[in-house]
Parts: structure tokens; sequence; C-alpha cells
């Protein structure tokens, strides 16, 4: 009975678990390593920022734990289980949105739900709860007014928000980011952020996301991993974002501390790891 | 006092008047000095909604009658050296009296242009939808799997480029009849470009939609249906239209050696009756059906086109 006791416990502090993780990609020009030797425990509720210049290889890590691609070598782990490759408790929010444009922002989200919720053998929904959960997911990012437009008819912040509620509505263990605001202009970022704190405060979930915004990835996260420059790219420094939530953009804006742990990525970025101009 | 206000009612009325034919800034010079006048003159030279649209109609056709006369000339020009060539009015009149009675049926051999036309497009339509059958599912499947891929490719990099009528002896010998041969030589050449146009589709599939259906571990039914059928439906539109294009392209000359009723044969029969005039109308008649059949599927893909 302790014995379990103590494995949940463990699994909570390592919930998401990378050990000796090695990517490396053939090219035409031949091997190319981009990831080497990275290790890393996420906990579970957890939110996690990866930071690092462009071309460091932090999509990458987000794709591994995501599944779309198996490292060369080291090992995966997701609440206890090795991941094998993609699933729904891992959920994606990517970073180009990938609505498919010709459903409407109802179906784009209808379609998640129906998988994980209605094909399942032992639990399978009727439809009328389908709709609820997927009804509830588009509640939930504030676009109930829109689920039956297509894609290209809606704004680009709000096209992300049905990224967001597509993967939410999977209620998975585990929301992984992938610049999800990158595309996005300031002020809608901004709300987006917010928006996001704020539901991943309700949901509760575990959440890594991939960033190569300083501000963003200290307000969000409880911890930012910055990554050193490519190739063989690993681990820097990881920052503790103990700042307490809920947060308020604009009164950390003037807070010493958020002042303090945004240089400190600042500094790591620009001074210790600045990438040579190309 | 009243000039001013006027002046500004005015303005009003130009600046809603998007159409007006006088600039802006001409007008707001001229209609300070000059007020009512000016108004009651601009309303006069407003140009009908009607009469703008007449026009562009007009700047469209243009170039096309143009071009439609300089055919007609070039054509009464070489009728004029070759007397054996009828001339554009000579094969007017006869057009005339062909196709005030399309329909007549005297026997076998003898039935009007439109019972030609008729039987040349239920050959097309057979011949094409048991292609597009064929083609489409074959399409998804080369371009979903790179194995399949690479072991049709040179098959069809052999076989497409045969001439459509080299495959009327095979028909003829496998069918032992000369409709379904012709049918099957509108099989074959139609099948190509909606192979070809479905599975480049299919293989143009953004990365990050197949991640999506990934990442949702979407069956192979769905991603079919959801992501991969949408999205190649505008290539395949496109291999359809060509297919069709092909296939009236070849049933004139499958006719010609099957025979039969249709307008194929009906060309080689009046050949062999001399009778010119009745194959340059039946030249117009394919060239028009054909633009048709193309234009109807042009406003099909259309329709289907997510954007």
């Amino acid at each position: 009975m302790k014995k379990t006791l103590n494995l949940e416990k463990f699994n909570a502090e390592r919930y998401v678990q990378l050990e000796n993780v090695d990517m490396t990609f053939t090219t035409k020009k031949g091997a190319f390593n981009a990831l080497k030797n990275i290790n890393l425990s996420i906990k579970e509720g957890e939110f996690i920022s990866i930071i690092g210049h462009s071309g460091c290889g932090k999509s990458t890590v987000l794709n591994l734990i995501a599944g779309l691609m198996q490292p060369t070598e080291g090992l995966l782990f997701c609440a206890g289980r090795e991941i094998a490759g993609p699933g729904p408790e891992r959920a994606v929010v990517f970073q180009n949105h990938s609505l498919l444009p010709w459903l409407t922002c109802y179906e784009n989200v209808y379609l998640a739900v129906e998988r994980v919720f209605g094909a399942s053998a032992e639990a399978k929904e009727t439809k009328a709860q389908l709709k609820t959960r997927t009804d509830a997911a588009l509640e939930l990012v504030g676009l109930t007014h829109a689920s039956d437009k297509k894609p290209n008819e809606i704004s680009g912040g709000m096209k992300q928000r049905v990224g967001i509620a597509r993967a939410l509505a999977m209620e998975p263990k585990v929301l992984l980011l992938d610049e999800p605001f990158g595309a996005l202009d300031a002020l809608t970022r901004a709300n987006l952020q917010d928006e996001l704190m704020r539901i991943m405060a309700k949901s509760g979930c575990t959440a890594v996301m991939v960033t190569h915004d300083v501000d963003e990835a200290v307000l969000l996260s409880d911890r930012v991993v910055m990554m050193t420059n490519g190739p063989s790219a690993g681990i820097g420094e990881i920052l503790e974002v103990s700042l307490p939530r809920p947060r308020a953009r604009l009164a950390l804006a003037e807070d010493k501390d958020y002042n303090h742990l945004r240089s400190e990525v600042l500094r790591f970025l620009y001074e210790r790891h600045a990438k040579k101009v190309a | 006092m009243s000039a001013t206000s006027i002046s500004k009612e005015s303005l009003k009325v130009i600046m809603q008047n998007k159409d007006t034919v006088v600039s802006k800034g001409d007008a707001m010079t001229t209609t300070e000095n000059k007020g009512i006048v000016k108004v009651a003159e601009v309303r006069k030279s407003k140009p009908s909604q009607l009469t703008i649209h007449a026009n562009s109609f007009l700047k469209w056709l243009i170039p096309p009658v143009f071009g439609i006369l300089m055919l007609l000339a070039i054509w009464t020009l070489i009728s004029h050296q070759s007397p054996n060539l009828p001339g554009p009015l000579k094969t007017f009149h006869s057009a005339v009296a062909l196709f005030s009675d399309p329909f007549y049926d005297h026997g076998p051999n003898d039935k009007g242009v439109g019972w030609n036309i008729i039987a040349s497009l239920k050959r097309v339509a057979l011949g094409f939808g048991l292609a597009a059958l064929v083609g489409i599912p074959l399409g998804f499947i080369i371009g979903r799997f790179e194995f399949v891929s690479r072991m049709a490719a040179p098959v069809i990099s052999l076989l497409r480029p045969v001439s459509p009528l080299a495959w009327l002896p095979i028909g003829l010998l496998v069918f032992k009849a000369a409709d379904p041969a012709a049918i099957w030589v509108i099989f074959i050449s139609a099948i190509w470009p909606m192979i070809i146009n479905t599975s480049v589709g299919v293989s143009k599939v953004p990365q990050d939609y197949m991640n999506v259906a990934k990442v949702l571990n979407l069956s192979e039914w769905k991603i079919v249906t959801k992501i991969l059928f949408p999205f190649v439906l505008p290539y395949m539109m496109t291999g359809v239209r060509l297919s069709i294009g092909v296939a009236w392209l070849v049933i004139v000359a499958a006719e010609m050696l099957t025979g039969g009723v249709g307008i194929g044969f009906w060309v080689w029969d009046e050949w062999n009756n001399l009778n010119v005039e009745h194959i340059i109308i039946a030249i117009f008649v394919v060239g028009i059906v054909g633009l048709l059949l193309e234009l109807a599927l042009t406003q099909i893909a259309k329709k289907f086109s997510y954007e």
C-alpha cells in the first residue's frame, strides 16, 4: 500500500520525463545532431516554457513529447508510460493553428471530441454529450458566437483560440503549445496569454510551451527551460518562476521579482548564448 | 449662409454617388462657387447603373467577337481560293436546314444530328464514368502509400503517352463488339489525368493537417473523409476536367473507326457523301459541346472548392 502511494508521488513529480534524449536528423548534407542529452522532469500541473533562439531545437523537444517524432536515443515518459506515438492525452496547439479550413470551428473541435470520447469502446458518449463538450470548449475560449464560421472567416487570434479549444476539449493530461501566439499581433497575444492563464488555472493540466518571447515565458510559466544554441543543443539553465498566481500583467510590469527573472532570461539569451548573426 | 448649406448638401450627394464621373476634388471647388446649378448638372451627367454594366459588357464582348470575325474572314478567304470548301454563308444555310429537324430517324445509318450527339455523349459518359470510378480511388491509394506510388510510376509513365486509338484493337479483341471497344478507348484515355491529379493532390496534403490527424489519432476512414478528400477535391476536379476534355477529343476518332451512331461516325458518313458543309458543322458541334462540358465542370468545381 505504501509502495503504490510512493509510486503515485513519484509519477506526479515526474509526470513528463525526458531521459538522455538525443535527436539526430538525416539530411541531404549528412547527419545533423539537433538535440544532445536532454534530461527534464515536468511535474503534474506544472507550466513549463522552453525558450531559445530559433533553430535550437525547442520545437523538436515538443514534437518528441507529442510523439510526432521518435528520439534517436533516450527515452520519454508521460504519466509513467513510455511515449510511443502521438495520442490524445498529449494535445498539441500548433503554431499555425492547423484548423481544417473546410470545417466550421464547431466541426473542427467536434472532430477531436468525437475521436476521444465518442469512439472508445468502454466509455462511448452519446451525440448530445459530445455536442455539450464541444460547445463547452468553444465557450471556454469565448467563441460560441463563431462556432458556425469557417476558419478563414475569423481573425488569427480567434483561429488560435479554436486551436486551444480543440486541444482542451480532448481533456489532455498534457497540453503542448508550439509558439501558440507567435503569429499574432502584440495586443491579441497579450489577451490570449491572459486567457490561457485563466484556462490553465481552471483545468489544472500540465503544459509545455515553446516560445521565443521572454515576457510570455516568464508571465505564464512555473519554470522556464532555456536552451543553448544548436547544433547539439541542450538545456542551458532552468529558471524557477515563483511569482504568486493569479498573475496580473500590469502589476507585474512594475514588480521587482518579475523584472529580475525577465532580465535573467534575457541575459542567458543575449549574453551567455547570444546567437551569432548569420 | 444658405449658399454654404446647399453646397454642403451637394457635396453629400456627390460623395454618396460613387459612380459619378466628375472627380471629387473638381466637384468640391465648383460646388462651392455655383451651388445649386452644379448639383443639377451632376445629377444629369450621372450615368445609370445599367449603362455602366452595358459598357463593361461591351468591353468584355469586343475581343472575342473580333476573334470570331477573324476566323470567319480567313475561312471565307480560303473557301474563295478552294471551290470545294463551302464558305460560312453556305454552311450556315445548311446548318439551319440540318437543325430544323435534329431528331429524325430513317433507319440505323440515317439519324438526325441530335441522335448522333446524344449517342456520342452516352459513350463518353460511360467511358468517363468508369474511368472516374477506377481512377479517383486509384489516385488516392497511389498518393497515400509511397510503395504503391513507386509501383505505379513506371506503369503510368509507360502507358500514358500511348495514343488512345492504339487501344482500340485491344478493345475490339476483348469485347468482340464496336460499342464497348469505343467506351474502352474513352476509359483508357480519360483515366490518366484523374489518377495523376488525384495522387498529386493527396501527396500535397500539408504535414500540419497530417500532424493533426496523428495527434487526434484519427482512423484511416476519418483521415480520408475529413482531411484528404476535402483537400484533394480541387485537384481531383482539375483531373476530371482534363479527362472529360480528352474523352470528348477521342470519341470522334474512335467512332470514325467503329461506326454505328455518333458524331464521329456522322462526320465519316458525311465525308463519304461528300457533304463538306455537314463536316464543318460537325466540327463546330464538337467544339461547342466540348466547351459546354468544360464550362459545366468548371462550375461544379467552383461549387466544391472550400475556399
